[in-house]
């Protein structure tokens, strides 16, 4: 990785292009790693050059592991854009389990013909994303294929991080008589992207909710004596609130009863829900979190969600219930039942 | 939200659901049927039914306008797509309307064929404009509330000479389809469908107005209340229904009086007349053939319908034998009653077409109200 400076002319970010041997693992490969990937996503494992990146092993604690494909359509939207959305979804993926996420890799797909510029406010973003979650990009690969075989960019990143020794939180733990909460306001990254579809060119003020959240369970965990009290802990990508909860639902074997009046979302978020006909339960989010726990702790966890800024919007929107069938169930603000399935069919492709 | 939260107030609805419960007379039954789909998904995704008295019941009429499309006319759609080569527009819930060989037009997609959700007419319109080199046919479906706009496309198209964009028609008319379910022998033979009222079209009576309901309400002696979609408008119009029961009329009364007038939007009307003449008869999934039932597109707009540009010809498939959506529809069975329900035929595979839409009366039911069947069976 020592090209010689000057030896080679710099990389035109400005207009160039994509083209196949960026993608060859010649020089062209080579001068595109060392111009726009090392220099972004810089750190001493990456420095080592080596195809594999040589971590040091945690002192103690369980692996946590998780992987994440991003094929967003547009790339770029309100409130970030497929670099940034990349990193904070894996490192969600990992969060997820109570872990303290460690180190990323990423691999690119890039089709032929795509701007070098774009590539790299791309590339920068997510540089940006990772160094503020503190989770550095230790390897990559880059990928090219002929124009038309992929749409732009596609980002492929894996995390690594450590959960501490016996922490057990998963879709499995959820009991009856548990409260959910959830971190914030729902819909707002699938309402931000639609936004931006051709045939649905409205305006919004509605941005997408795109972060990391490892700090906020780390923050979680810390206001509990005994975090054996959390249960479960999910972020609602696809499908959103209620396929993840029934997702949960059915890994338990459990049911559980909402509070419509209760489940925050934004009102721009619910006049667009409505014109679309969406229902917010059903849309994206990128930034939120569902947390299960035992019933004595639920004001304290609550408490927490709302003390970081990440979760000031934290709700407490029902209870989980003894049920076979695993039904999740609603009392609506209007006075009746109903029950909350699971996402049939597509409601917004192409959103992470 | 500004005039949507005040209609999904909850203390309101109590308030009518404790109207309803006390004007009901015990030993009457009230049988509702709620033609239009928007009213099947409301009274599904509120809850409404749970807050009514156990003798009144809801049934779930033929007015979702992808539950009515016969599979015949979605293969016209695909052939058109898979072996024309033709850009295809439609509205999203027609993508997953099953039809012959297991196809549908999202599975056409699959296959290769270019097929485009759009969310109006005009969207299909401007595709045309931006590609001239492609044949662009917008696959129109739907009630009176569709209508107009692709009327209007159809009048712009021809204004600009727009050769390469054409309309499938396939808009339906309500009165008619109303009417038919009141003539059906099943409704003449007495206690077979027993129909007290109906909920009257929201949507579609704000184009075509109140006056088309008049006669059936007559000869039929049932009464008719055109409601609003939102949940309490759908409580009010069955509290007014009750009462045109226990006071033995069958009037035409106006609950969507906000919008609905009763003359209707004489300019929409008018475009439509001036684009659309009626069908001598079209097949209606669940109901068959019925009579001047549906539009077509007059010979002045011929270079832009599809069917005559492409000389495509109408043929009926039957459904699968075990699918009940007919029945359903008419009022004659409910959901449950259907063996494939919930078990071959769910809303990732639908079966029959009462399963495709959220406004259809099985998926509405599947995906709403499936607990009620489940704790009654397990009590």
């Amino acid at each position: 990785m020592s090209t010689p400076k000057n030896y080679l002319r710099p990389i035109d970010f400005k207009h160039g292009h994509i083209d196949m041997t960026h993608g060859a693992g010649g020089r062209a490969a080579a001068q595109l790693i060392n111009e726009l990937f090392a220099k972004a996503f810089d750190n001493d494992y990456l420095r080592q050059g080596h195809d594999g990146a040589l971590l040091p092993l945690p002192a103690a604690g369980q692996l946590v592991m998780a992987t994440d494909g991003h094929v967003i359509s547009p790339l770029f939207f309100p409130g970030g854009d497929i670099g940034c959305l990349s990193v904070h979804g894996t490192i969600n993926d990992v969060a997820m389990s109570g872990a303290k996420p460690l180190y990323l890799a990423a691999s690119f797909i890039i089709e032929e013909g795509f701007a070098l510029a774009e590539l790299k406010r791309i590339v920068e973003s997510m540089a940006a994303a990772a160094r503020e979650a503190g989770v550095p990009v230790v390897t990559g690969d880059t990928k090219v294929v002929e124009k038309g075989k992929g749409d732009g960019v596609f980002i492929s990143t894996t995390g690594i991080g450590v959960a501490p020794p016996g922490l057990c939180i998963d879709g499995r733990q959820a009991k009856e008589g548990d409260v959910i909460l959830v971190s914030g306001t729902l819909g707002d990254h699938g309402v931000a992207v639609m936004s931006l579809r051709e045939s649905l060119a409205f305006e919004t003020a509605i941005e997408s909710d795109t972060a990391a959240l490892h700090t906020l369970v780390q923050a979680l965990l810390q206001a509990l004596p005994d975090t054996h009290t959390l249960h479960v802990l999910r972020d609602p990508t696809r499908g959103g609130l209620a396929t993840t909860l029934n997702e949960i639902a059915r890994q338990s074997q459990v049911g559980m009863v909402l509070e419509e009046s209760a489940i925050p979302v934004l009102p721009q978020v619910a006049a667009a829900c409505e014109l679309l006909g969406l229902d917010p339960l059903y849309v994206a989010n990128e930034g939120k979190l569902i947390a299960i726990c035992a019933p004595e702790v639920a004001d304290q966890l609550l408490a927490a969600m709302r003390a970081h800024p990440l979760g000031q919007n934290a709700q407490r929107i029902g209870t989980v219930i003894e049920d076979s069938h695993c039904f999740v169930q609603m009392n609506t603000t209007f006075g009746g039942r109903r029950v909350v399935d699971w996402l049939s069919g597509e409601q917004l492709p192409r959103i992470c | 939200m500004k005039y949507i939260k005040e209609f999904r107030d909850g203390e309101s609805a109590r308030h009518i659901a404790a109207n309803i419960a006390a004007e009901v007379h015990p030993d009457t039954a009230y049988n509702f049927m709620e033609f239009c789909g928007g009213h099947t998904h409301a009274i599904s995704r509120y809850g409404i039914a749970d807050m009514l008295p156990p003798n009144v019941r809801m049934i779930h009429g033929p007015g979702c306008p992808v539950c009515v499309l016969p599979i015949g006319r979605v293969d016209l759609a695909i052939s058109l797509a898979l072996d024309r080569g033709v850009i295809l527009c439609t509205y999203g819930d027609t993508m997953r309307v099953p039809a012959s060989n297991g196809l549908s037009l999202i599975k056409a997609k699959a296959r290769g064929a270019d097929v485009r959700m759009v969310y109006s007419a005009h969207d299909a319109l401007k595709l045309a404009k931006q590609h001239p080199e492609r044949e662009v046919v917008f696959f129109a479906i739907g009630f009176e509330t569709t209508t107009p706009p692709t009327a209007l496309v159809l009048r712009d198209a021809k204004a600009r000479g727009l050769n390469n964009f054409s309309v499938l028609c396939c808009h339906v008319l309500t009165p008619a389809a109303i009417t038919h379910i009141l003539a059906s022998s099943e409704a003449r033979e007495i206690g077979t469908v027993p129909l007290d009222g109906f909920i009257g079209p929201a949507h579609v009576s704000i184009v075509i107005g109140s006056q088309p309901y008049v006669p059936f309400a007559q000869t039929y002696h049932k009464p008719v209340v055109i409601t609003g979609f939102e949940p309490l408008d759908v409580m009010q119009g069955i509290l007014m229904l009750v009462r045109q029961v226990n006071s033995g009329r069958a009037e035409v009364e106006n609950e969507f009086s906000r919008v609905v007038t009763p003359g209707g939007n004489v300019t929409a009307q008018t475009i439509m007349a001036e684009v659309f003449e009626l069908r001598e008869s079209f097949e209606w999934r669940g109901l068959g053939e019925v009579p001047v039932s549906a539009l077509q597109i007059r010979q002045e707009f011929a270079d832009w319908d599809a069917e005559r540009k492409f000389d495509l010809h109408y043929a009926s498939v039957p459904d699968h034998k075990q699918c009940e959506c007919g029945a359903i529809l008419r009022g004659v069975k409910r959901p449950a009653d259907c063996k494939l329900f919930g078990t071959v035929c769910t809303p990732e595979s639908p079966m029959g077409s009462c399963m495709v839409s959220n406004e259809g009366a099985c998926a509405a039911h599947y995906s709403y109200g499936r607990f009620r069947i489940v704790a009654h069976a397990d009590k």
